[in-house]
């Protein structure tokens, strides 16, 4: 089977010279879910922006179930390639929940009843329905992120792509914001440095590291290896342990 | 829906001046200000005939005197500029009061605030019908300048946000010891704002990738249809249209 993502010897250095990626590989299946780990500079926002071809590959090639990054496939691709970016309030832009949610497919010409479908559907996946006509800016944080998922599964994409999910919410809205995630029958790429959270949700979980992948496996593995972990700057919070 | 403590403008509501979609009103509050522009000044009882016009409006809204007298403060500078007129004004004078007041300058002020007046009360009787975010949609669909659209969208949406952001930094200076007091302060306060301007500038990038993800090719999609039916048209047409009989029966009467 074609898989959802495939990145393959990907190198890019930004216009002022500086090599972000050298080298990319990997391949994520369909239904996977997939934790992308990396110290801050690590070159993981990079790598995410070539995902839906924001950035242009200086080398290498990004397939999206069996679809080449390119600039004739950009709309197509980027339909395949649900972002969530890490600020809600980047994400959120419309005034109101429903216009918002409605963004994407509304740009991929759906109109009328089928509209109000999808966005009805992605909020209620996200447990948000009832939030459909507020402003997004009333919401709490972790609603907007929430919110935020909700805006790329109405587009019915190939592969999510999550920047820091679990980044600045509280335990219960990490907790709701998993549940979510796990409950969604999607392929997912989960970028972050909170690696309880990544073990939490992916079962197979990628390093980036100095822009090359370093270590590809079973979650539990990598972060069970200490030496592994302190070679590429990640750290496990204090007093856990992978069980 | 949507009245937050923000839209200080808007007053809820479910009456018939409320449903009309904003499209209609939006175009019946241009063309009065037209038709009141167009009126010669001296036509004093004109004017008296549009101020019942939009009492009309209010009162079929609902909209109390009150609420639309204290947001017409916004009207104070052109009323400053219009009463320092017949002070500076040139020409033949008058004296009242023991004050020597130009002919021509009174005129000037008359009319600038007759004008004016009537243009802010019907503009706030707008906003006070109509939502923010509604009115953008009817700006879209009279076929505004859309990225003028999208510009004035954007602003509403992150009003808060970078109020929010200049509430922080003003806490941060404030942490540490910083109070305003005098002019020798305004450089922090300048580069506070260079600072605020530039977190601003960045978020808009961010937005600007976060839109081309979700398929923004340049133009915002069409996502809540407000079509307008003829009736919608001719009652939203009534006040632009009662303006203009009055203009003319008064042109009619006089010629």
């Amino acid at each position: 089977m074609t898989p959802s993502l495939e990145v393959s010897r990907l190198a890019y250095a930004y216009p002022d010279g500086t090599q972000a990626l050298f080298g990319v590989d990997f391949a994520i299946g369909r239904g996977e879910r997939v934790a992308l780990l990396g110290p801050n500079g690590a070159g993981k926002t990079t790598l995410v922006m070539h995902l839906n071809g924001i950035l242009t590959a200086g080398h290498g090639t990004v397939t999206v179930a069996g679809l080449p990054v390119a600039k004739n496939s950009l709309k197509e691709i980027r339909r395949r390639v649900g972002l969530v970016f890490q600020d809600p309030d980047d994400q959120l832009f419309m005034p109101t929940v429903r216009e918002d949610v409605a963004f994407g497919p509304a740009n991929l010409g759906i109109t009328g009843e089928e509209l109000e479908r999808r966005v009805k559907d992605a909020l209620d996946r996200v447990g948000m329905l009832e939030t459909i006509d507020r402003p997004p800016h009333h919401l709490s944080f972790g609603q907007r992120r929430r919110v935020a998922v909700a805006t790329v599964l109405a587009m019915e994409p190939e592969i999510l792509v999550l920047d820091e999910p679990s980044s600045n919410l509280d335990p219960a809205s990490r907790r709701e914001l998993a549940e979510v995630l796990r409950g969604l029958d999607v392929t997912v790429l989960m970028v972050t440095h909170d690696l309880p959270y990544a073990l939490e949700l992916c079962d197979r979980a990628l390093i980036l590291s100095g822009g090359v992948i370093a270590a590809d496996g079973p979650t539990r593995e990598i972060l069970s290896d200490a030496d592994l972990l302190a070679a590429h700057r990640l750290e496990l919070p204090y007093g856990f342990a992978p069980p | 829906m949507g009245a937050g403590h923000h839209h200080q403008l808007y007053r809820a509501g479910d009456t018939l001046i409320h449903r009309l979609p904003p499209q209609c009103k939006l175009a019946a509050v241009a063309g009065f200000a037209l038709v009141v522009v167009a009126t010669p000044r001296e036509w004093f009882w004109a004017f008296g005939l549009y101020v019942l016009l939009l009492a009309a409006v209010a009162l079929a809204a609902r909209v109390p005197a009150g609420f639309v007298l204290r947001r017409m403060v916004v009207e104070i500078p052109f009323v400053v500029f219009a009463v320092a007129i017949p002070f500076i004004g040139l020409g033949e004078r008058v004296s009242f009061m023991g004050l020597s007041l130009s002919v021509a300058g009174l005129w000037a002020a008359w009319n600038i605030l007759a004008k004016a007046t009537l243009g802010v009360i019907a503009s706030v009787l707008l906003a006070a019908t109509t939502e923010p975010r509604l009115m953008l949609l009817g700006a879209q669909r009279l076929k505004l300048p859309p990225l003028l659209v999208q510009i004035a969208m954007f602003m509403l949406r992150y009003m808060d946000v970078i109020l929010e952001e200049m509430r922080r930094m003003r806490v941060a200076r404030e942490s540490r010891g910083f109070v305003a007091r005098d002019v020798r302060h305004i450089p922090v306060i300048a580069r506070s704002a260079g600072a605020l301007f530039i977190r601003s500038y960045e978020r808009g990038e961010r937005v600007h990738l976060a839109m081309l993800s979700r398929g923004y090719t340049g133009s915002l999609p069409i996502i809540q249809d407000l079509s307008a039916s003829s009736r919608q048209w001719l009652i939203a047409g009534m006040l632009p249209g009662a303006a203009l009989v009055t203009l003319l029966g008064t042109w009619g009467l006089l010629a």
